[in-house]
């Protein structure tokens, strides 16, 4: 990993089990609780979650996961369609509290095309937002109901999230920006 | 019409975390995510499984045009499928609408008579939230003897910004592409090509044989090959695809094709031509029978249609020479009777109606991956220039 190290692989599974404690507290239980985690990243976060709850509560909840694609705001401006990397929620979502995890929370406009994806399968009870890092910067009136860590950030800063399942190792880095025009594969 | 985006990061680009995901490949769509597969309904059901693809075996769609298949590269192609994959699971969702194309504008102009292509280009379109207007050519200024290049300007001006083309002679919509400013699909030219058909055929196939590879699977396809575009284009496909493909038909109806395959699809892609049906059909893993095309039909070429029907038409007796579990299919519409038996035609293995399902979604990914491709090339600079040389030049 290169850049400046802001979270560890325990500083990770420590945010990651926090959460799931508040997330349960918050329900004042599991019942009608739901993971949906946000393609890529938000997806094995989610799932880990689900693993922490299982672990304190007993009770294995329901992990989906969202590709927000279809739904971006920027499909129009941005060079080449992104890839799809699909959604699959296998719960009924009418009547359900939805925790929406991602890795990154920064502009809000990840989260609100995601919800626009949501409620295009049901009528959720009440959607939640779980996220590991709030790197600040929000152009839209949204806000995390369960943070892993906030970090301040400089537009021009890259927060990267390395995810075991995905990346092979656990960990979150800050770095500069690459310049604009690399295609590199960036997480 | 068109909208030049400045260089560089829009303020309104989403979360660098998904930007990313441009580039990203995907994976295995069979296995679902989630461990929660027991819980009350399902709501979805075909799920594209991405976790784990590398991230860098990025591949785009470069072509602003999709007029045949000859120049789409294998690895555009498994995009085109992965993204296919994509659009079933959106059909299968209780609201089977996403809102990715909002504010495009579809045009589908058919010269030539067609109920599914045309109906299965709407449908998609609009399951993205497009704007779609249907111009036939037969209730159009056409009849006033309006020539396809002003009628294409005028659609342009109109606003569209993906045309659909279907006309009658081979090539028309190469000339469409030369005058209109934004992406042009074909939807089948003369004899010539039919991409989107011979995308759905191979999409299909791979969705119904085991283990989802056509590699050194023996396609056959049966009947009147030589008006056939669904024919030419699906020789690039299988080709590229890696399968043993088998041209079968009277020897009238293969005239040229053999030249054809014996110089091979493209370096190192042949197949096989042959009027001897019981040869074409031992051990297929897949029969598609053709249309013979009475109405592109010169005298001459066949004694009569029984005579075809009684040597060349699909039925069971000659279907047997096939693998017990080959599949039957047929690009349609059917003359049930002639190229293809009733009862072949509604057979569990005939696979006519996934056609024609599958059709929405492999259309939906087309118009998906081709609406990011102007603003690519105005963005990046890519040559969007394909196909032999002087055809479909980038715009200036």
């Amino acid at each position: 990993m290169n850049g400046r190290q802001i979270m560890t692989a325990d500083e990770i599974r420590r945010a990651t089990v926090r959460i799931s404690h508040e997330i349960v507290e918050k329900q004042a239980g599991t019942d009608g609780l739901a993971l949906v985690g946000i393609q890529r990243r938000g997806v094995p976060l989610a799932r880990r979650i689900a693993d922490a709850i299982a672990e304190h509560e007993g009770v294995r909840i329901p992990v989906g996961a969202l590709d927000i694609t279809f739904y971006r705001d920027d499909l129009s401006v941005i060079a080449q369609q992104p890839v799809v990397k699909g959604t699959d929620l296998p719960f009924d979502l009418n009547g359900r509290t939805v925790v929406l995890v991602d890795d990154v929370l920064y502009t809000g406009r990840t989260i609100r095309a995601a919800m626009d994806a949501l409620v295009d399968f049901g009528r959720p009870q009440a959607i939640r937002l779980a996220v590991l890092v709030d790197r600040g910067h929000r152009e839209l009136p949204i806000r995390a109901d369960h943070v892993g860590k906030n970090v301040p950030t400089s537009r021009e800063e890259r927060v990267r999230v390395h995810l075991e399942e995905l990346d092979g190792e656990d960990g979150v880095v800050i770095e500069r920006a690459a310049p604009v025009a690399a295609a590199e594969p960036v997480a | 019409m068109s909208v030049a985006v400045p260089d560089g990061r829009t303020a309104g680009a989403i979360d660098d975390s998904i930007e990313a995901d441009v580039a990203a490949g995907a994976g295995d769509p069979s296995v679902p995510i989630g461990d929660a597969g027991s819980e009350a309904a399902r709501v979805v059901v075909s799920v594209p499984r991405v976790d784990d693809a590398p991230e860098t075996q990025g591949i785009g769609w470069p072509h602003r045009h999709l007029l045949d298949l000859d120049v789409v590269t294998w690895p555009e192609i498994e995009l085109v499928m992965r993204t296919t994959d994509a659009m079933k699971e959106v059909l299968a969702r209780p609201i089977p609408k996403v809102p990715a194309l909002r504010g495009r504008a579809v045009t589908i102009l058919f010269y030539e008579a067609s109920t599914r292509t045309r109906v299965s280009f709407e449908v998609a379109a609009k399951n993205l939230s497009a704007d779609v207007v249907n111009i036939a050519a037969a209730t159009s200024s056409v009849t006033k003897g309006e020539s396809l290049i002003d009628t294409v300007r005028t659609v342009e001006a109109l606003g569209a910004d993906l045309l659909v083309i279907r006309h009658g002679t081979s090539g028309a919509p190469y000339l469409a592409a030369q005058h209109f400013g934004g992406g042009v699909l074909n939807g089948g030219d003369g004899w010539h090509a039919h991409p989107t058909q011979a995308l759905l055929d191979l999409y299909t196939m791979r969705a119904r044989l085991p283990g989802g590879s056509l590699a050194g699977r023996k396609v056959v396809i049966l009947g009147d090959v030589m008006h056939s575009r669904v024919a030419r284009s699906n020789i690039w496909a299988l080709t590229a695809a890696g399968a043993d493909l088998w041209l079968c038909g009277p020897s009238t109806l293969l005239r040229g094709f053999e030249a054809w395959a014996k110089a091979g699809a493209t370096a190192g892609r042949t197949f096989t031509v042959t009027s001897d049906v019981a040869d074409a059909l031992r051990d297929a893993d897949v029969v598609m029978a053709l249309r013979i095309q009475q109405e592109r039909m010169e005298g001459g070429l066949l004694p009569s249609l029984r005579e075809y029907a009684a040597r060349y038409g699909l039925t069971r007796a000659r279907l047997a020479n096939a693998k017990p579990d080959a599949l039957v299919m047929h690009p349609g519409p059917m003359n049930e009777g002639v190229e293809i038996a009733p009862d072949v035609a509604t057979m569990d293995r005939s696979v006519i109606t996934d056609q024609v399902s599958n059709g929405v979604a492999v259309r939906m990914a087309l118009l998906y991956l081709m609406a990011g491709v102007r603003t690519g090339a105005a963005k990046s600079g890519a040559s969007v220039a394909f196909g032999p040389a002087g055809r479909n030049e980038a715009p200036a």
